[in-house]
């Protein structure tokens, strides 16, 4: 297995100022892996995504990527970061490009490939996400869940070996989530190598290979999504797993009586 | 005879006298506009630096400009410096430097705000695209801040246009001047003259300020 590891981060530690807010973690990503990284709020998720790709450096540890060191600032990181393919909460898209331009930018700007090869490319990427006909509207034009498949599309063009995802549908309306998530399930099932952030719970127990909840700075537990969800091991997984469900409150039975006699 | 002011303006070259007037407000304006946008662009992004010093530095000499009413920066450059170092400034050279330094203040202030409103991710999304800081700027930053700027530039350019009419107090003839001396000289053939001097002068500044201003506008709403 030792040659399959893709992404491999260890001994990370992230201070901002005082507060730490990773503090020592080591985990590896195999190729084809689908990692989804659970946790509470403000425990460090989007830190661990954006110090993988250089955008924050750690104040300690090592992030390889195919056994070569991830190191924020310098030349090396741009070329690296073509590997990495990110995507974020809020839509990122570039405003002032349509979304055929803000898919190829990078592609013919960064990696210097022909305008044609790179345009042929993202328009069969948007015709897989359904989005073909919006190749010359502005992202403006857009709802959030073709934004963020847009983002999608535009990470995919680059023809990363990994792609990170940060809690992309966070900011949209319920029913444009499960377009975006279908992307995301399409491409696990491709065999791409991903590390996801999400709060849906479902999808992730669908789509991880592992979970890896994430606590206090540190890795709380590591599992298979069915023995997280059915059979956390730890209290704290425990208790966050409660926060998503809801019990049936019982109602009091004046309140059932007046409400069948209005009736 | 009739009063009919009107009549002023067709004597002997008193509406030529009028345009040329109108000319040298333009002239001192102008120059001071395309100095002031090159200089506010740099100032602008000096203002940007993390820098504490520079950071002082921008702020005191934008609030310097800000405080300081433009007629008392002319009579400063005009009278002051004339005066303390033995420079002879010409009145129009005094006016084209004041209204270049307060264009540049106020267009680095614009071009300031311009670069800050680009939201954090937008630089974070080029970077995760394996984009340089160079490639950034150019190809992601840049763009957004010219549509922003480009309307705001051309306010500047008009409220520049218009507060030239000061130079006037530093013994310019510009155009209010012009009309001044008009109506002074025909005082008695004609009492109502500066109804129609002044009248003919709002009309200039009305073309010469509204094509700029409606295509701000214009601007402003291809590009919301
Ligand atoms: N640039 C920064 N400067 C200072 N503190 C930061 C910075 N970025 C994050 N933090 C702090 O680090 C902690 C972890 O933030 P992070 O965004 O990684 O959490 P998260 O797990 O992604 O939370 P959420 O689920 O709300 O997105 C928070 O307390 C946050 O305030
Ligand atoms: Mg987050």
């Amino acid at each position: 297995m030792e040659e399959s590891i893709q992404l491999q981060v260890s001994g990370l530690k992230k201070k901002f100022g005082a507060e730490t807010v990773l503090n020592g973690i080591d985990l590896d990503v195999h190729k084809g892996e689908v990692v989804v990284v659970l946790g509470p709020s403000g425990c460090g998720k989007s830190t661990l995504l954006r110090c993988m790709n250089g955008l924050e450096a750690p104040t300690e540890g090592i992030i390889c990527l195919d056994g070569a060191a991830i190191t924020s600032g310098g030349k090396n990181i741009t070329k690296q970061r073509q590997k990495i393919g990110m995507v974020f909460q809020s839509y990122d898209l570039f405003p002032h490009k349509n979304i055929l331009d803000n898919i190829t930018l990078a592609p013919v700007k960064v990696q210097k490939r022909a305008k044609g090869e790179v345009e042929q490319q993202a328009e069969k990427l948007l015709k897989r996400v359904g989005l073909w006909e919006k190749r010359k509207a502005y992202p403006r034009e857009l709802s959030g869940g073709q934004k963020q498949r847009v983002a999608i599309v535009r990470a995919l063009c680059m023809n990363p070996e990994v792609m990170l995802f940060d809690e992309v549908t966070a900011a949209l309306d319920p029913e444009m989530v499960r377009e975006v998530l279908d992307v995301m399930l399409e491409l696990a099932g491709q065999g791409m190598t991903m590390v996801i952030v999400t709060h849906e719970m479902q999808f992730a127990r669908a789509i991880a290979d592992r979970i890896l909840f994430l606590d206090g700075g540190g890795i709380v537990e590591e599992a298979p999504p069915e023995q997280f969800f059915t059979n956390p091991k730890t209290q704290r997984a425990k208790d966050f797993l409660q926060t998503f469900t809801y019990e049936k409150r019982n109602k009091i039975p004046s309140e059932i009586e007046s409400f069948e006699r209005r009736n | 005879m009739p009063d009919s002011g009107i009549n002023v303006l067709f004597l002997g070259k008193n509406f030529l006298r009028l345009l040329e007037g109108l000319w040298v407000t333009m002239r001192i304006s102008l120059i001071a506009v395309i100095l002031s946008i090159p200089l506010g662009i740099l100032f602008g992004m000096f203002m940007t630096l993390k820098n504490p010093i520079t950071r002082t530095l921008s702020r005191v000499y934008l609030e310097f400009i800000r405080i300081m009413p433009q007629l008392v920066l002319l009579f400063i450059a005009y009278f002051g410096v004339t005066r303390a170092f033995g420079w002879n400034l010409s009145a129009e050279l005094s006016a084209v430097l004041v209204f270049t330094l307060w264009g540049t203040a106020e267009m680095g202030d614009l071009v300031r705000g311009a670069l800050i409103s680009i939201p954090k991710h937008q630089y974070d999304s080029a970077a995760a695209l394996g984009m340089t800081k160079a490639q950034t700027f150019v190809f992601i930053i840049v763009p957004q801040t010219m549509r922003r700027l480009i309307p705001l530039t051309i306010n500047l350019t008009t409220r520049m246009i218009k507060t030239t009419s000061l130079v006037v107090l530093i013994g310019i003839t510009e155009v209010l001047k012009v009309g001044k001396q008009i109506i002074d000289a025909n005082r008695f053939d004609y009492p109502t003259a500066a109804l129609w001097v002044y009248g003919v002068i709002f009309a200039l500044y009305f073309l010469a300020c509204w094509p700029i201003s409606s295509l701000a506008k214009k601007l402003e709403q291809r590009w919301r």
